[in-house]
């Protein structure tokens, strides 16, 4: 069962994912060595985020799984290029 | 003692596994989709845990944590670009995708589904060619590593030709037994475990260094300043991207993982697997490569460009002896269960697309079900007389398991992410034709190859067969290569009749 993904939601999500790839690792930490309980505070950037991406990636799967592989518009596009 | 309780261990973890492996047969059908694919019924913790367990085992064992020790822990980062965003992504992308073509028309392998679309056998033994060509030499290194850890300790009592025998031939008659299903159960047994034993370890060094962590941030301060900032003259951007990518494109095509985005039982499995991607990189990374990082802080050495791993070297230094038998010994036996997952899908990828549409395409389900067990067999043996010559040739030290991983490894991971990108475009773009995915996927390899093992050249001021080039390494460039040969090709070329533009289209919105 795919649910029905307005076009506005379909390149939000696009956004959202390259987004979360774009800062898996935090550029803006770059040459950072402070330390925050123990651990490089770039290091608990990572932590978080995987956490921030498990929970967005559910999201995913339960509002938009299916975008680009099994909804119509994905399956019909580029029929009319043919 | 300690080398007498690790091969204690190792003993009874084969036990266990083939124990498994005999419940598993008894379960099975005769089929080749139950053999290869468990008939396609996992749920979501056996696909996850196989997955990994399948994939990267020693590397967290030995390659990640030593990496860690040498340059620092930004490899941490690399892995959750890779695997936990990345590949998760691809998950999606390739793996769910192929999941609904592999329902709606039972493929078994890439290469089959392919060849179907492409109407054309020898795309499809291209495809399971070129996977051979790059999977033989990873089971080699797994035999090689395997067979020097029991040298190692033994104290070189086991010569290695024995040693790497007996595992072989054990791994032979477990695959063939066990099948994908058994391999998925030990796999997930083993995955637990490493979790657990990481967690474990991290916790025991923690709690015997005095004053903790603060004494280990110390010790890394003097030691090698500059660990804890992020980035450095090893770990430039380029090339924790060029990791990072190949990687995770390449673990998407590796058979063993490839085809076990065929394997789950329901979309359900995909979508919690997919989420938790994520969470399993941070609980097994993390631990396991500080580990590294604090071995250097607390001013351990290992020998790393000899071979040396740095793991047990914390864990003799920290833990009780049975502690770091445990860890070493399921470390091996990890090492073991990769090679099962690879004999098996390396078979299924000769016997499906190979054998079958080239020799013999009217054989029976039990027949290719039998013709895949013999497969195995004719592929260990193989990869094993290529070990042993290996080894006669060339010197190998004891304790060599880990930076070798690193080195041999990626080559291969580059070698499967060059399939990647003409592989997606075929799987969402309709015009994709014969010619174009043809062309995509042999240009991208041979130049692959060719730069990374020919001997650089200097020709009218500009070097020829580096491995990198602006930071960025070849197996980047190639893959764009592949990725513009494949849509240029097909703008360029009409498809032939036999194609079915609409076959990973068709039907998919339906339910």
């Amino acid at each position: 069962m795919t649910a029905t993904v307005p076009t506005v939601e379909k390149y939000g999500w696009t956004v959202i994912l390259v987004a979360l790839t774009v800062f898996a690792i935090p550029w803006f930490l770059w040459g950072i060595d402070r330390v925050v309980l123990g651990l490089p505070i770039w290091l608990w950037w990572h932590i978080g985020w995987m956490v921030v991406t498990a929970v967005t990636f559910w999201l995913f799967t339960t509002r938009a799984w299916g975008i680009w592989i099994t909804d119509r518009d994905s399956a019909e596009a580029t029929q009319g290029g043919q | 003692m300690t080398a007498t309780l690790q091969i204690g261990i190792i003993v009874a973890y084969l036990f266990i596994a083939l124990g498994v492996g005999l419940v598993a047969y008894r379960v099975t059908e005769r089929t080749a989709e139950d053999f290869y694919l468990a008939s396609r019924t996992f749920g979501t913790v056996v696909l996850l845990f196989t997955v990994f367990a399948t994939l990267l085992s020693a590397f967290t064992f030995f390659g990640g944590p030593d990496t860690a020790y040498a340059f620092g822990p930004e490899w941490i980062l690399v892995m959750g670009l890779m695997d936990g965003v990345i590949f998760a992504l691809l998950w999606y992308l390739v793996g769910y995708k192929q999941w609904l073509l592999g329902q709606r028309h039972g493929y078994l392998t890439l290469g089959e589904m392919l060849g179907d679309r492409f109407g054309s056998r020898g795309l499809r033994a291209l495809v399971a060619g070129i996977s051979l060509f790059w999977l033989f030499p990873y089971i080699m290194l797994q035999q090689i590593g395997a067979g020097g850890a029991l040298i190692s300790l033994t104290d070189g009592a086991v010569p290695f030709w024995f040693g790497a025998t007996l595992i072989t031939v054990f791994m032979v008659i477990y695959v063939v037994l066990a099948g994908m299903r058994g391999i998925a159960w030990t796999d997930t047994l083993q995955g637990a475990f490493m979790l657990v034993m990481v967690w474990a370890a991290l916790l025991w060094v923690l709690a015997s260094v005095d004053g903790g962590i603060s004494t280990i941030n110390a010790g890394l301060e003097t030691d090698a300043p500059g660990f804890l900032a992020l980035g450095g003259e090893w770990y430039t951007p380029q090339r924790m991207l060029t990791f990072a990518i190949s990687i995770a494109f390449g673990v998407a095509m590796f058979p063993q993982v490839n085809q076990r985005f065929f394997a789950a039982a329901s979309e359900t499995v995909l979508k919690r697997s997919f989420a938790l991607w994520p969470i399993l990189v941070v609980l097994l990374f993390v631990p396991a490569f500080l580990l590294g990082t604090w071995a250097r802080g607390l001013g351990l050495e290992a020998d790393i460009a000899a071979g040396q791993s740095i793991l047990p070297v914390v864990l003799n230094e920290f833990a009780p002896g049975w502690f770091a038998a445990l860890v070493i010994a399921g470390a091996v036996a990890a090492m073991m269960s990769s090679s099962d997952s690879m004999l098996l899908s390396g078979s299924s990828y000769f016997t499906r697309d190979i054998y079958r549409p080239i020799i013999d395409s009217s054989i029976s389900q039990n027949r290719e079900d039998l013709l895949g067990r013999i497969g195995v067999a004719v592929f260990a043996f193989l990869a094993l007389g290529a070990s042993i010559w290996v080894e006669e040739i060339g010197a190998f030290g004891a304790d060599t398991v880990g930076s070798l991983l690193v080195d041999i490894g990626d080559l291969a991971f580059g070698g499967f992410a060059q399939l990647a990108l003409p592989v997606l475009v075929a799987l969402y773009w309709r015009q994709t034709t014969r010619q174009g995915i043809v062309t995509g996927l042999l240009v991208s390899q041979i130049g692959y190859l060719g730069f990374n093992l020919l001997p650089e050249v200097t020709i009218g001021g500009v070097s020829l067969f580096r491995a990198t080039y602006f930071g960025w390494g070849i197996s980047i460039y190639c893959m764009l290569l592949g990725l513009l040969l494949t849509i240029g090709v097909s703008y360029l070329t009409v498809q032939s009749p036999e194609e079915d533009s609409e076959l990973y289209f068709d039907g998919l919105s339906a339910d």
